[in-house]
C-alpha cells in the first residue's frame, strides 16, 4: 500500500513521523532549519512537593519534555511558548538527531520563518499526561514498580499549563512574547491567556474552540471506546502485555477522518481502488481505505492508548471560560491575540473561532481574526504555511514593537 | 509621509477626529485610512474587514482587524466602547443601513459616515439625459458589478438624520478633489459626517 502515491503537494499532518525531504543526504538540515536538535526534560514536584491538580489530586514528580530554538535575549523578552495538538509532541522543529524525524510545525519555525528563530526564542511543551517523554499514565508510580495505567489522575487543560508555567519559570522567563497553538495547542493558549494574562504578552490560538461541542465529544468518545473495547486494553493494564492496538488504531482512523475534509479526499484518494479490481473480501479495496489502515497502525507504534485516553477527555471537559462567560473572563486582559481559521474545518469550524472573537469584543480585546481560505480541513493549521506565515510574522512583529515602546514607557 | 498625499476624503476623517482616540474603522479595505490614524493620530485602531486579502494587508501594516462583515459584527461591543466608529464608503454596502447604523450610534460616541452621492450632477446627466446608470469616480461600477446594495444622495441622508433624531455636527463635501460649499448635493461626490445620538 502506498498513500504517498496520491498524497498533494504539501505534507500534511500525518506525515509528522516521516524522515523529511527537506534534509540533505549527509543530514545537515536545509536552510531556514534549525537544524538538528535535542529534547530537554524537566522535573519537578518531586515527593513532598507533589502538584496538586485542578481536581485536588496531587501529582509528583513530574517531568515535562521540550525543546527551545534560537537564542533569548538578555531582557528574557522575546520568548514564544509553541503548543501541540492531541497527538504531537515537544519536537516542533529542525530533526531529531536519531532518525532526522522533522518537527510538526518546521514549516512555521526556523530562521526567517514566522516564529523566526533569529528574532525569537521559540520553545515547545509537551503536555502532563502525554507519553512524548512527559510524565503519563505510561510512567511508572513512584513508590511502585508499575505504570500508572488508569491510576493516573484526571489532568486538565488548566493542569497542563499550569505545569508549563513551572517549566517557563525554569527557564527564567517571565512574561512570554506570545504562546501560541492549533487545535487543542489553541486552547492551551487560550488557558494561558484566561488564567495566566500578565504573562502573556499575546495569543495566537488556530482552528480551535473555546469549549467543544457535542460533535466534538462524541467523535472522540468513539475514539475512546474503541480503544476501551479492545480485550487487550484490559483495565489500562497492558504495559506488560500487547496494547489495544486494534482499538487504538480505529481511534486514530476516525479522527483522522476529521482532520481532513471531504474536498481534500477527494483529492487524495477520490474512489481509487489499491488493486485493478475489489476483492469481495472486506479488505482494503480503495486507496483512502489503505491510507487510514496505515495512519492507524504506524500511529500504534508512537502513541499511547491510556494517554489518547486521558488527553481527549482533557480536551473535550476543556472550557477556556471556566463556566463563566469568556468576554467577561477577559475583561482587562492586556493580551493581545491573533485567531486564525480555516474554512473547511468541520472539525473545528469557523464559528467556534469566531466565538473567540466575540469575547475579545465584548472584553476590549485588541484582536485579529483571519478566516483562510483553504480545503485542507483542520490539517490546514499544519499546512497552510503561507497565510499562516504571513499573519504570524507581521502580529509577532506588532507585538514586539509594542514591547519595546511599553517597556522603554515604563522605565523611570 | 504628509497629510498631503491622503486621499480626500481620509483626509476630512482625519481631521474630524483628536489625538489619542480609539477608533473603529468598518470595512476598513486595505487600512490606509486606519494606518494614518494610527500613525498620525495615535489612535488605537480596530477594523473590520470582508475580504481577506485585504485582511492580509491590513496585517502586514501591523493593522488590528478582524475578518467579518459589519451587519453582523457590532452587538458584541459594549455601549461607547470606541470613541469614533468610522463607516466610510461601506454604508451603501451593507444589507441594513438602518441597522447598521442604529448600532454604530450605540458602539461609539461619535460616528463617522461617509458615502458617495448619487445626486451629482455628473449622476443626474447620465441618468436623465443619456439615459444610463451612472459610472463616476466615486461610483465606479457598472449595474452588474457593483458591491453598492443602495443609492442614496446627500440630501437623503441629511433628510434620514432628520427624521431619526440623528444629530449631524459636522459635514464635509468633496468635489473633484476639493471641498465644495455651495450646493453640495449637486456638485460633492463625496459626503462626509460627523454624528452624534441627538437626544
Amino acid at each position: 500500500m502506498s498513500p504517498e502515491r496520491s498524497r498533494p503537494a504539501k505534507i500534511s499532518s500525518d506525515d509528522i513521523g516521516a524522515p523529511s525531504s527537506a534534509i540533505s543526504e549527509d543530514g545537515v538540515a536545509a536552510s531556514g532549519s534549525v537544524g538538528v536538535v535535542d529534547t530537554s526534560f524537566f522535573t519537578f514536584a518531586a515527593s513532598p512537593n507533589e502538584l496538586t491538580l485542578e481536581s485536588g489530586e496531587k501529582l509528583g514528580p513530574i517531568t515535562l519534555a521540550y525543546e527551545t530554538y534560537g537564542r533569548l535575549n538578555e531582557e528574557k523578552s522575546n520568548a514564544v511558548l509553541v503548543l501541540h495538538a492531541l497527538s504531537g509532541d515537544a519536537h516542533a522543529a529542525g530533526v531529531t538527531a536519531t532518525d532526522g524525524r522533522l518537527g510538526w510545525w518546521d514549516n512555521l519555525i526556523g530562521p526567517g520563518k514566522a516564529f523566526d528563530t533569529d528574532r525569537y526564542f521559540v520553545i515547545c511543551s509537551n503536555v502532563v499526561g502525554g507519553c512524548k517523554g512527559s510524565t503519563g499514565p505510561s510512567s511508572l508510580k513512584p513508590g511502585t514498580d508499575r505504570p500508572y495505567g488508569l491510576r493516573f489522575p484526571f489532568v486538565g487543560i488548566a493542569d497542563i499549563v499550569n505545569v508549563q508555567t513551572r517549566l517557563i519559570d525554569h527557564l527564567g522567563i517571565g512574561r512570554l512574547l506570545a504562546v501560541a497553538g492549533g487545535s487543542m495547542g489553541g486552547m492551551q493558549a487560550l488557558e494561558w491567556m484566561v488564567s495566566h494574562p500578565e504573562r502573556t504578552r499575546s495569543a495566537i490560538p488556530i482552528a480551535t474552540a473555546v469549549k467543544h461541542s457535542p460533535q466534538q465529544i462524541a467523535f472522540h468518545e468513539v475514539g475512546r471506546q474503541a480503544i476501551m473495547a479492545d480485550p487487550d486494553w484490559n483495565g489500562g493494564d497492558y504495559y506488560d502485555g500487547s496494547p489495544p492496538a486494534a482499538g487504538l488504531a480505529v481511534a486514530r482512523m476516525i479522527g483522522h477522518i476529521t482532520y481532513m475534509s471531504d474536498k481534500s479526499m477527494a483529492e487524495k484518494f477520490g474512489r481509487r481502488l489499491k488493486g485493478q479490481r475489489p476483492l469481495f473480501k472486506f479488505s482494503a479495496d480503495f486507496e483512502v481505505e489503505g491510507y487510514l489502515h496505515y495512519r492507524g497502525q504506524s500511529f500504534v507504534d508512537r502513541f499511547d492508548a491510556n494517554s489518547y485516553l486521558y488527553i481527549t477527555k482533557a480536551i473535550d471537559l476543556f472550557d477556556a471560560a471556566h463556566g463563566k462567560n469568556l468576554g467577561e473572563t477577559l475583561r482587562g486582559v492586556g493580551t493581545k491575540v491573533l485567531v486564525i481559521a480555516f474554512k473547511s474545518d468541520w472539525l473545528y469550524p469557523a464559528y467556534q473561532s469566531q466565538e473567540i472573537v466575540r469575547a475579545c469584543k465584548r472584553a476590549g480585546i485588541d484582536a485579529t481574526y483571519c478566516e483562510v481560505d483553504s480545503t485542507y480541513g483542520h490539517d490546514a493549521f499544519l499546512l497552510e504555511t503561507e497565510e499562516e506565515t504571513h499573519l504570524i510574522k507581521h502580529f509577532l512583529e506588532r507585538v514586539s514593537r509594542d514591547a519595546v515602546t511599553e517597556s522603554a514607557g515604563n522605565t523611570p | 509621509m504628509s497629510t498631503d498625499s491622503l486621499r480626500p476624503d481620509h483626509e476630512a476623517i482625519l481631521e474630524m477626529i483628536p489625538h489619542g482616540s480609539s477608533v473603529l474603522d468598518l470595512g476598513c479595505g486595505d487600512g490606509e485610512l486606519l494606518a494614518a490614524l494610527v500613525r498620525e493620530r495615535g489612535a488605537h485602531a480596530q477594523g473590520i474587514e470582508i475580504s481577506e486579502q485585504a485582511i492580509y494587508k491590513c496585517v502586514a501594516m501591523g493593522l488590528s482587524v478582524l475578518h467579518g462583515d459589519i451587519d453582523t459584527g457590532l452587538s458584541e461591543y459594549g455601549d461607547k466602547s470606541f470613541d469614533y466608529v468610522i463607516l466610510n464608503e461601506s454604508l451603501q454596502q451593507v444589507k441594513s443601513p438602518d441597522n447598521v447604523l442604529r448600532e454604530t450610534l450605540r458602539v461609539g460616541k461619535w460616528v463617522i459616515v461617509g458615502f458617495p452621492n448619487f445626486a451629482h450632477i455628473s449622476s443626474r446627466f447620465q441618468l436623465s439625459i443619456k439615459g444610463r446608470a451612472p459610472v463616476t469616480p466615486s461610483l465606479p461600477y457598472e449595474w452588474h458589478d457593483t458591491p453598492n446594495l443602495h443609492f442614496l444622495s446627500i440630501s437623503d441622508f441629511i433628510g434620514y438624520c432628520r427624521r431619526r433624531q440623528i444629530a449631524i455636527n459636522r459635514s464635509v463635501f468633496i468635489g473633484d478633489r476639493r471641498r465644495v460649499r455651495l450646493f453640495p448635493n449637486l456638485f460633492a461626490s463625496i459626503g462626509i459626517f460627523l454624528l452624534s445620538n441627538g437626544s
